[in-house]
């Protein structure tokens, strides 16, 4: 039984713009976007519709059913 | 020319949206050609894979004009809250193009959740550049609210028909006389620009005008003379209509007759 929690507990999952993704408990999301390969200051993100600050992202661990937002500048009107 | 907006001097009275160009060195030309000092661009949801190499940004960075980011395609006010929040950090500008669209059709704002979102952000300590209809109430609640510009529309977003109300954009006018006006949205030609102008609007905001017109820079430039033009008929002073003729040439009577 408590082989099958931890087994359980491995990963968990959450969505990036809409997309299933895995990650691992402890996950921060400044962690989950390093491993995007993008530049931290070259998106802005939100979770599950709130702002979250670039200086807010080490310390916001992803949480089972997660739904992260990034955005990108574009050209606008 | 110059005037004061959201405590900036600012020299042009013409503000260009960055959308729909055919090229990014036609929009860089273009921006030159209109003499803007003030660009609005957007933020977009990464696709899943990540975001693509964005030189967009460091060229727009590059005119050295300032931002004005916008919350375009958000229906509801958390949703304009958070993007705004977005767009400040990854900008590096608390001013922000409030869009909060109502209607699907004829993209016109939600005043109601216009007036909320406006209030949360002046509040976090947004300059709040709210894109309006031209109803008097709506704009005195965006006031109330803690706005100090307004961006009435002349017609629906993209459309092209020109000031469509002219009676209610001078009722704003007048019953506003110390707010900066800005009509956004709607224009077609440097004649609507012209006519915005000569209403006494601080400002004109357009963008799918120039970046769809045939010649985007030789466009960006007639609606810089356009702006010009009808700024300096405003100052002067527009002559009053007269129903009839009223002859020009000081003669006496006829010319032959006695």
């Amino acid at each position: 039984m408590n082989q099958t929690t931890a087994t359980f507990a491995t990963t968990f999952s959450i969505t990036l713009n809409g997309e299933p993704r895995q990650v691992a408990p402890r996950t921060s999301l400044a962690d989950f976007i390093a491993a995007t390969g993008q530049p931290p200051q070259a998106l802005s993100t939100a979770i599950n519709g709130d702002f979250v600050a670039r200086e807010s992202r080490a310390g916001r661990e992803l949480l089972d059913g997660d739904a992260i937002f990034t955005f990108q500048p574009i050209t606008g009107g | 020319m110059t005037f004061h907006i959201a405590d900036t001097v600012l020299q042009s009275r013409f503000f260009l949206g960055t959308a729909g160009y055919p090229s990014p060195l036609v929009l860089q030309t273009a921006i030159a050609a209109a003499g803007t000092q003030v660009v609005t661009v957007g933020l977009k949801r990464q696709l899943s894979q990540g975001g693509a190499p964005n030189d967009f940004y460091a060229m727009i960075q590059a005119t050295g004009a300032r931002l004005l980011p916008n919350t375009a395609g958000c229906r509801t006010a958390r949703e304009a809250v958070t993007l705004a929040h977005m767009a400040r950090e990854l900008f590096g500008t608390h001013w922000i193009k409030l869009e909060v669209v109502g209607d699907e059709y004829t993209l016109q704002p939600d005043p109601f959740e216009l007036v909320q979102a406006a209030s949360e952000l002046v509040r976090a300590g947004f300059e709040v550049f709210p894109y309006c209809t031209d109803d008097l109430v709506t704009c005195q609640r965006l006031l109330d609210a803690g706005c100090r510009i307004l961006m009435p529309w002349g017609a629906p977003i993209g459309s092209g028909q020109g000031l469509l109300n002219p009676h209610a954009l001078r009722t704003l006018r007048a019953r506003l006389p110390d707010v900066p006006l800005i009509v956004d949205a709607g224009i077609g030609s440097p004649r609507d620009a012209v006519q915005a102008m000569e209403l006494g609007f601080d400002a004109v905001l357009l963008n799918s005008a120039v970046a769809q017109a045939h010649d985007p820079v030789a466009m960006a430039r007639a609606f810089k003379l356009g702006i010009e033009a009808g700024r300096i008929a405003y100052e002067a002073g527009i002559m009053a209509r007269q129903d009839m003729a009223v002859p020009s040439t000081p003669v006496t009577g006829r010319p032959f007759v006695l």
